[in-house]
């Protein structure tokens, strides 16, 4: 048997890409292509290779182009390698009002990284570029691995970031 | 069908358009123009760029010109102060990140942008903030990349996706951030990826091999006649101080509509190559052009009277013109020599009687794209004849059952409804299972000469399939392809071809090979017909007979034996034994067997005619003087017909021969009905392992190979064995990296690549390669260790 690009991905994430085509019309395979890259992602410690966007290409018979237009296109998908703890901060007009920029500076001291690099450890990744996350009422925010903390505070981001394994 | 009409206004002229047409397809049509980027008649309306925006009466805001139904009664104004506002707008945005860089760009002078900009932009820019900048790509030998010039009109992407089939090129990034690229580095490996330079409206992309050499308003454009495949694309050649500089689509939707195939555009480097022919040479030492001719003359008169005129053989390129190749036969036979071909890549003649006056599409280029099913047999058409390829592609898109019987498993870029990949052995069987297929289906016997062929035919599913879809689907059609011709049983495959056409109403035909390959037929450079098709009184060898059956002279035009020949290592030998060669070519040969060497002008530098593969006569001019002493080979013929005392040799121009060649062969009409009455065939039979080859698309004729970008680009195959990983197992050979191949007694080593595009029972090597050469025939047993 001739080797495939999609052998890449483990049984699992197949089961969950073929949930989601499933979904879609029969023709339409690449309407899939978001939730195959989230699980790829997902598997590989939170990052996609081209190996696995290739995988994901083959998977779903799309052009590999294709594909990594739209994993470059969404800023949930990383396409380097990146610390197992994403952190993301908002930024934008609410948050930046109500000092996300103190939030975003404590945070950089704290792990001795600027925003868009990782930990040398490989524990935490701060995310670069995030926008509204659509939490204004409880600015500032910030996002640790999909799960929204608010209100955010010195004191609140330690409790937090050292939480984490 | 009657079209539904609207009545539209345009800045106040009334317009009748076609319903659900777009508004800028109106506007274009009727002469009015609109600016844009995006938007480009043969691909798909993308309408990111903005720029069209125009004002419509009632709509509140201003509309995409290229993404705007016409509607009844809808008001447009194109040049109002709200549309011109909406265009300054937009340009002001789309030169934001442009870098302006115009005096170091070789888009200068012929820039969409440039012009847009200075047509409907501001003069200032009010951007005083930083630009940004993009790494630019490598993507491969032909194309070069600005990035940083780019405005992500998104059409090199679109032409990838739509036209070439292969979706290369990709806008990554988001924001300020998109990128043009292929994102993982690599050479984009497209046939016709060179029609991206054309497509670009800025200098993002642009054509390497000519970058930097000169200035569109200093370029003198002459319109030509691409020299290769049989499509007889409409070419610009550009020349700066008398040397061609580059090579552009001259629009044609009968022939090529706006598009190029990468080896018609920049083959052109071939024209200066470093063995380019300067002056004549007589046994390797320059010469002026009277000894030259003198010592030809003596040399073939020397022969014709020591051994007869039958010791003589003409080989012509079929890429050489009508006016060269009539001269040449009209010489040869004014000598009494009946040994004239081009059909260098031919394997079986044992039908030529029979032939068609001259074989060809039967139906127009344009008629591919509506076809309803087409049987590809022995065709890699994609590499072949590119842009017949992209009309069937377009066929198939649509719907068009587009199916092969083919030496290997070919790669298109579009569905293949059904397909036999088989040996040469089994291409034949498979051929008469369709015919066998189509006999019972249409309650049909064949005819009693076929009829040993066919009937026992094992019919498989696919052949079952290819059958069905030719009866069922309308216009249908079956076309031989290269491999059919190179085929050992060519005849057979051309009767059950014709049986397959005539039981299934399709339409029988022909994809010639080069620029010429009709009109080779039409000016009577065949050993068995005259010009315009006549018997010939006596018929002469044909071009692998002079070969297999060694002569003692041979004049040559425009071919180089070893690698056009079907037979290279007996082309080789034979001209090697021979006693005098002459050779009109534009190119000194490596080879050492050739006494004479006339040198004479490429394609860009004569005047002349070419037929293409649908019979359409295209005549053009030189674009350039030849180099060093070259002179047009149909003035060399001319000259040689007078030196050798021939009647019938005062043309003085090449209309002249033109006129005398169309008096005898311009009114013929095409007719490809098939003679299947021929009986007796004997079943084609071969042993072993059997080596099958193609021509590179970039190995066709000398010109091509010769051309350096195209050569380093990844569509250049190198001479390598391609083996089924199955094969290569039962070989023994499965884990090397180079294999000996023996053929004919000869042993190559060469670079083995396991396959499995290819049959079991075959292997690949290509031909027309200088280290395949010596392996002799491009069908024959070989043997691998």
């Amino acid at each position: 048997m001739s080797v495939r690009k999609s052998d890449l991905l483990s049984t699992h994430a197949r089961a969950e890409i073929d949930h989601w085509i499933s979904r879609y019309p029969a023709d339409q395979k690449q309407s899939a292509v978001l939730a195959a890259l989230r699980e790829a992602q997902h598997e590989n410690h939170g990052y996609l290779t081209t190996e696995l966007m290739d995988a994901v290409a083959d998977y779903l018979d799309m052009p590999p182009i294709a594909v990594y237009e739209v994993a470059s296109f969404y800023s949930m998908f990383e396409l380097k390698p990146v610390g197992r703890h994403s952190i993301a901060v908002c930024t934008n007009v609410s948050c930046m009002l109500r000092g996300s920029d103190t939030v975003l500076a404590y945070i950089e001291r704290k792990l001795g990284i600027k925003l868009g690099d990782s930990t040398p450890d490989g524990k935490f990744y701060l995310k670069k570029e995030e926008e509204c996350l659509a939490a204004c009422c409880g600015a500032p925010m910030m996002q640790v691995n999909h799960i929204y903390y608010e209100h955010l505070t010195p004191e609140k981001v330690d409790q937090v970031l050292d939480s984490l394994e | 069908m009657s079209e539904e009409l609207v009545n539209i206004e345009v800045n106040g002229i009334p317009l009748q358009a076609r319903k659900g047409a777009m508004l800028i397809e109106i506007t274009d049509a009727a002469g009015i123009s609109i600016p844009r980027f995006c938007y480009h008649k043969k691909l798909s309306i993308a309408a990111n760029c903005r720029m069209c925006l125009v004002e419509v009466e009632r709509a509140p805001k201003p509309l995409p010109a290229c993404a705007t139904p016409v509607m009844e009664g809808m008001k447009v104004y194109t040049e109002s102060p709200k549309a011109l506002a909406a265009q300054k707008g937009t340009m002001e945005f789309l030169l934001i990140n442009h870098p302006l860089d115009c005096p170091i760009c070789d888009q200068g002078g012929e820039c969409e942008l440039q012009d847009v900009a200075l047509g409907y932009g501001g003069d200032v820019s009010r951007f005083a903030e930083r630009k940004r900048v993009v790494k630019d790509k490598n993507i491969g030998p032909l194309i070069a990349t600005d990035m940083t010039r780019c405005i992500h009109c998104t059409r090199c992407v679109r032409f990838g996706d739509e036209i070439a089939g292969l979706r290369e090129l990709g806008a990554t990034g988001r924001g300020e951030n998109v990128e043009i690229g292929t994102y993982v580095a690599h050479s984009v490996t497209s046939e016709l990826s060179g029609n991206v330079i054309d497509l670009c409206p800025v200098g993002a992309l642009t054509a390497k091999p000519s970058r930097y050499q000169g200035r569109s308003w200093e370029y003198v454009q002459h319109a030509a006649i691409a020299p290769h495949d049989s499509i007889g694309s409409n070419i610009f050649i550009h020349t700066l101080r008398g040397k061609v500089m580059r090579v552009v689509p001259r629009e044609n939707d009968a022939v090529n509509e706006t598009w190029l195939s990468d080896r018609d555009r920049f083959s052109y480097e071939g024209i200066y190559s470093d063995d380019r022919l300067n002056k004549p040479l007589v046994g390797g030492a320059e010469v002026d052009w009277e000894i030259a001719l003198d010592a030809t003359v003596k040399g073939l008169k020397d022969v014709i009277a020591r051994h007869g005129a039958d010791a003589v053989g003409f080989l012509a390129s079929p890429t050489a013109t009508v006016e060269d190749l009539y001269l040449a036969q009209k010489l040869a036979r004014g000598l009494g020599i009946a040994n004239i071909d081009h059909r260098l890549r031919q394997a079986d003649f044992s039908d030529q009687a029979t032939a068609p006056v001259f074989p060809w599409l039967g139906q127009g280029l344009e008629d591919l794209e509506k076809t309803g099913a087409a049987l590809l047999i022995g065709s890699n058409v994609r590499m072949e004849q590119p842009l017949a390829g992209h009309r069937l592609r377009k066929a198939a898109l649509a719907g068009g059952r587009v199916m092969f019987i083919n030496l290997r498993d070919f790669e298109f870029r579009f569905p293949v409804a059904a397909k036999v990949v088989a040996d040469p052995v089994g291409m034949v069987a498979a051929l008469a299972g369709v015919a066998q297929a189509i006999a019972e289906l249409k309650g049909e016997s064949a005819p009693a000469g076929l009829a040993d062929l066919v009937s026992g035919a094992a019919v498989g599913d696919a052949e079952r399939s290819i059958a069905a879809n030719l009866i069922n689907n309308t216009p249908a059609t079956v076309l031989l392809g290269n491999l059919a011709v190179s085929h050992p049983a060519f005849a057979q495959l051309r009767a059950l071809a014709g049986f397959v056409a005539l039981c299934s109403g399709a339409r029988l035909g022909y994809l010639p090979e080069a620029a010429n390959s009709v009109g080779g037929w039409l000016a009577g450079a065949l050993p068995h017909r005259l010009p315009g098709g006549k018997p010939a009184p006596a018929v002469g060898l044909d071009a692998r007979m002079m070969l297999d059956s060694p002569r003692k002279a041979y004049v040559l035009i425009g071919v180089e034996p070893e690698l056009d020949c079907w037979d290279g290592a007996a082309a080789l030998k034979a001209m090697q034994a021979a006693e005098f060669v002459v050779s009109l070519s534009p190119y000194a040969s490596v080879a050492g067997y050739v006494k004479v060497a006339l040198p004479v002008a490429t394609f860009a530098e004569t005047s002349g005619t070419y037929v293409n593969a649908e019979g359409r006569w295209q005549s053009f001019q030189g674009a350039s003087k030849p180099f060093g002493e070259a002179r047009p080979a149909w003035k060399v013929l001319r000259v040689l017909g007078n030196l050798c005392g021939v009647q019938g040799f005062d043309h003085v121009s090449s209309e002249d021969v033109l006129a005398e060649v169309q008096g005898v062969g311009g009114n013929i009409q095409p007719d490809n009905t098939p003679d299947i009455s021929q009986s007796g065939w004997r079943p084609f039979r071969a042993d072993g392992l059997l080596r099958v080859a193609d021509v590179p698309i970039y190995a066709i004729d000398s010109l091509a190979r010769r051309a350096r970008a195209l050569q380093s680009s990844p569509l250049a195959q190198p001479a390598e064995v391609r083996l089924h990983s199955d094969m290569a197992q039962e070989l023994g050979v499965a884990g090397r990296d180079r294999v000996q191949v023996r053929q004919n007694g000869v042993a190559v080593d060469l670079p083995l690549v396991l396959d499995d595009s290819i049959p079991r029972g075959c292997a690949w090597i290509p031909a027309g390669l200088p280290a395949s050469v010596m392996l002799g025939p491009a069908v024959g047993p070989v043997i691998i260790q």
